[in-house]
């Protein structure tokens, strides 16, 4: 058994002071370790936290009972058991989630984030490695670099983490021989080159026999560089390498206590800021400069990247949640699209044109993700085949895409920041966070168009036609009567003399969508352009009736979003499948039926009614006419 | 250029939980603080303060009551919505009132009824969507793998097996209806990182956790606190016998069912001197852990315990 980290039990019992002392000024450090079970990884971090006391003597009788009952060691303790959380992966052996781990050395505290290995839980490795400072990657000694070390390594990379150390494992089994470790690093540049990874640190040790983890092992005489611990004790924190940048703070809150108070609550995520400095607030672009920095604990006279604190400004700038603060002479840019590598984390796969929720710092848009240019090859990053031909991602695959953001937010490349280049989509129906991103660089085209202000606008085209302007989208199943009520509809308002147009099928697929098919990338641009057109109708005052199946929640939401506040009235044609089957105007339930039409609404395609539509109507209790009267009853005034 | 400062453990924690407070202020629309009175409630109640100041936090502190705390617990807990400016909301679970439920008779029940139930009842009473609690991932294997923001079903299940990934420092915390979640600030401290902020922040602690002279009696192996002789002679069908020691608690919960241990320690200091020489974990004074084996922690929260 080796020395444990804490040599300071004396200094407990005789100076508690001191030790105290030496202990309040530590700083933090987290990593990440990579490898599978079989690398040992489990049983590093074990004997991390058991040399460093972090377990207690109940934990370690309970550790030496089940490491006789379930241990893989024989009579030896198993230090994997101490870090196999759940009680599903211990019945499996294996590692599924993230799990952190906490021990201390005299100058750093760790936090270590404990991740599976396997492919299929890439999704977890970039969730550990996203907050982490260094990586540490083993590799079984006796195995050298294999397909997952270098996924590892590129997912590191990617992910933005500088301190790569390269843990050449289980040298004990391979007689600590100095030319296999040396071939093993050899190899290991080589790949770190061709993927861009600057620098590493190669250390030989052995989780198990404890060799060159907190002490420099008799059995590597040859190798003169650092044990592990130190290692980690002294490489640079990444928070305090960003003190150097640019000032940046994401406002989380405002604090509005009483009308003399205004304070832009925030984590500094880069740079530093004191009393005086100029700052700019984003989107807005408006500047004033700090009049204090406020805390519990007194105002101060400076803070850093890494603390939370309540800016005060000299100026009332518009200043509110999402929006960022930044150094006035380099702020960040503003755009609308943007290139990114996306890591797809959901079990149904990404839905190009799709709109999302994309939430960076404290901004949440809506987003689309256009078609993937390609998908990265994790297990090959570097080869010449890495870029394969994709058009979607699915769970735990990674691409570079191209998105669109439906208003302009504040951004830094990920390279540069990671608090202002990493973003989350969520999904809109069930609120799963359904991927991650890092923004790389806005495309020129969002920063040149411009919108073209007009004179004559939206209110005037409205108020020329004495009328509000709506889009009312009826959805339905096939034969539900959404064409047949929206004509009625139509013919009652034009009787108003209200200004309309009608958009249908027969309309809309034979000339502005004629090229696109049923694909279900297709489908969402169909129902995208349809949107689009009936907002640009919108704009020009009318009052817009769309008859479209539109089965999906997300597609409508999809138009929901882009149309103004109040305007977008879902109607939900409200028919029993039963029902509609039988009118079969058409004849297509009795072809969906026999199998001559694919992907039918109804029979073999989900039809997802709206949870809490504006209108709902019963074709089942009401004639079309009713129907008509009943919505329109439902939307007047209509001023 | 000055040189860059190097923060302490201690001030990234901070840091990071202050953030953790002021995104679920921002986004939830009914945010409570679960207050359980002990050091670790203490902490986060301090960096609420500290994350919102000058205002006050933006959302009420409540305790969910098994009636059966200590005395000096009460009086800690009222003297603390105060000073921090919040409103304290008290339950206790009609259920296990009428019921009569207590420590002795109804063993796992008590912890069920009163702290399990009565947190799912107060939750849906107040239409809270969002509950800080002051749990920590070194507590608990299972602990270990909990995110920050939790997510539980309109019923207040947890699926590990479900979980949202978490990743930087953002957090998703949409839900639908009915769904809430369980918001954890003080994840990624440590029980000494606790002890040396209490310390450095000066923060007042229920004196339980310091070695004085109080009544104690035996009872099934453990050396257990006589807060209130009456009652307990009422539930126990006897007078237990009571002798003076010097004795403090490492954690705190009812008092019937935390074990105290024999110490000197009367200072913070001392408290801490005696838990990093001390070599058995903190949990293992109370009894709640133990019941169904390994796996119990994580069965319990999957039945909504906090």
């Amino acid at each position: 058994m080796t020395d444990p980290i804490y040599k300071t039990d004396a200094l407990i019992a005789d100076d508690i002071e001191a030790y105290l002392d030496q202990h309040q000024n530590k700083s933090m450090l987290r990593f990440i370790t990579c490898g599978s079970v079989d690398d040992g990884k489990s049983t590093l971090i074990g004997r991390l936290l058991y040399d460093s006391k972090m377990i207690f003597e109940d934990q370690l009788a309970a550790l030496e009972n089940d490491s006789k009952r379930v241990g893989t060691q024989g009579q030896e303790i198993d230090f994997a058991l101490l870090v196999d959380g759940l009680a599903a992966e211990r019945e499996q052996g294996i590692t599924i989630d993230v799990a952190y781990r906490f021990f201390a050395t005299e100058k750093r505290k760790f936090i270590v984030a404990d991740c599976p290995g396997h492919e299929q839980y890439t999704r977890n490795m970039v969730t550990g490695a996203s907050t982490a400072d260094c990586a540490v990657i083993l590799i079984d000694a006796r195995k050298g670099v294999l397909v997952q070390t270098r996924r590892h390594s590129f997912l590191c990379h990617q992910l933005g983490i500088k301190n790569l150390v390269l843990a050449v494992n289980k040298m004990d089994l391979i007689d600590y021989d100095q030319e296999k470790f040396e071939a093993i690093v050899a190899d290991y540049r080589k790949f770190a080159d061709s993927i861009g990874v600057e620098d590493f640190t190669a250390i030989p040790m052995s989780g198990l026999a404890g060799d060159n983890i907190t002490t420099r092992s008799g059995n590597t005489r040859w190798y003169d560089g650092p044990v592990l611990i130190d290692h980690l004790e002294t490489i640079e924190v990444s928070s305090t390498a960003s003190q150097a940048k640019p000032f940046r703070m994401s406002v989380q809150w405002v604090n509005r206590p009483n009308l003399d108070f205004r304070g832009f609550s925030g984590l500094i995520a880069s740079g530093t800021v004191k009393p005086g400095d100029e700052l700019r607030s984003l989107p807005s672009g408006k500047t004033s400069t700090v009049k204090s920095i406020v805390t519990m604990d007194g105002d101060l006279d400076q803070a850093v990247a890494g603390q939370s604190v309540t800016i005060t400004l000299a100026d009332e700038i518009d200043c509110s949640r999402g929006d960022v603060l930044a150094a006035a002479d380099s702020p960040p840019e503003v755009a609308d699209q943007f290139e990114t590598t996306i890591v797809w984390m959901d079990d149904e796969p990404l839905v190009v044109g799709r709109a999302y929720w994309l939430k960076l710092g404290a901004q949440m848009v809506s987003v689309t993700v256009a078609e993937p240019k390609y998908e990265i090859d994790v297990n090959n990053p570097s080869g010449s085949g890495s870029h394969l031909a994709s058009q979607t991602l699915h769970l735990n695959q990674i691409g570079v895409c191209e998105i669109t953001t439906d208003r302009r937010i504040v951004f830094d490349s990920y390279a540069d920041n990671r608090a202002l280049g990493g973003f989350i989509l969520i999904d809109k129906i069930t609120h799963r966070t359904v991927g991650a991103g890092m923004l790389h660089f806005s495309l020129r085209r969002s920063q040149n168009v411009h919108w073209q202000p007009t004179d004559i606008t939206r209110d005037h085209h409205a108020a020329m036609k004495n009328q509000t302007p709506r889009v009312l989208w009826f959805t339905g199943l096939s034969g539900s009567g959404k064409s047949t009520i929206a004509n009625e509809v139509e013919k009652k308002l034009a009787l108003m003399n209200r200004h309309t147009f009608l958009l249908d099928g027969d309309n809309v697929r034979h000339g502005l969508n004629k090229d696109l098919g049923f694909t279900e990338s297709d489908r969402i641009e169909n129902i995208r352009r349809i949107g689009e057109v009936a907002k640009l109708m919108t704009d020009a005052g009318l009052i817009v009736l769309t008859a479209f199946i539109s089965p999906f929640r997300a597609d409508r939401q999809l138009v929901r979003d882009m149309i103004d506040a109040g305007e977008f009235v879902e109607i939900h044609v409200d028919t029993p499948l039963e029902v509609a089957e039988a009118r079969d105007v058409k004849g297509l339930y009795k072809k969906a039926r026999a199998g001559k039409l694919k992907n039918f609404t109804g029979i073999d395609s989900p039809y997802e009614p709206p949870e809490d539509p504006e209108i709902r109507v019963n074709t089942v209790e009401m004639t079309p006419e009713e129907a008509a009267d009943y919505i329109i009853g439902r939307i007047l005034p209509l001023k | 250029m000055t040189e860059p400062q190097t923060l302490t453990h201690l001030q990234r924690l901070e840091a990071e939980s202050i953030h953790i407070m002021r995104e679920v202020a921002a986004e939830a629309d009914r945010p409570v603080m679960l207050y359980s009175i002990g050091k670790d409630s203490a902490v986060m109640l301090h960096l609420a303060k500290k994350a919102f100041y000058p205002s006050p936090p933006p959302f009420p502190l409540m305790h969910v009551d098994t009636t059966w705390k200590f005395q000096d617990m009460y009086k800690l807990r009222e003297k603390a919505a105060r000073g921090a400016g919040m409103d304290l909301i008290v339950y206790q679970n009609p259920e296990a009132e009428e019921r009569g439920i207590n420590p002795f008779d109804h063993g796992p029940l008590h912890t069920d009824m009163w702290k399990t139930e009565g947190l799912k009842q107060a939750l849906d009473k107040h239409g809270f969507d969002a509950a800080f609690g002051g749990a920590r991932r070194d507590e608990e294997k299972s602990r270990a793998k909990e995110r920050i923001f939790s997510f539980r079903t309109a019923t207040h299940g947890w699926d590990p097996k479900n979980q949202r990934p978490e990743l930087w420092n953002i957090y998703n915390a949409r839900k639908k209806k009915g769904e809430s979640i369980r918001v954890f600030p003080l994840s990624n401290w440590t029980e000494l990182d606790i002890w040396q902020y209490i310390m450095a922040e000066n923060i007042e602690i229920v004196p339980l956790y310091f070695s004085a002279k109080r009544p104690t009696y035996e009872h099934e192996g453990g050396l257990f606190m006589a807060d209130d002789l009456e009652r307990l002679e009422k539930v126990m069908g006897y007078r237990p016998e009571v002798t003076e020691r010097s004795i403090r608690f490492r954690t705190l919960g009812c008092f019937p069912l935390t074990g105290a241990v024999e110490s000197e320690a009367a200072t913070l200091q001392e408290v801490v001197q005696e838990m990093l020489l001390t070599t058995t974990s903190e949990r293992q004074g109370r009894v709640i852990d133990k019941d169904a084996g390994d796996a119990s922690m994580e069965k319990k929260k999957q039945e909504g315990y906090f």
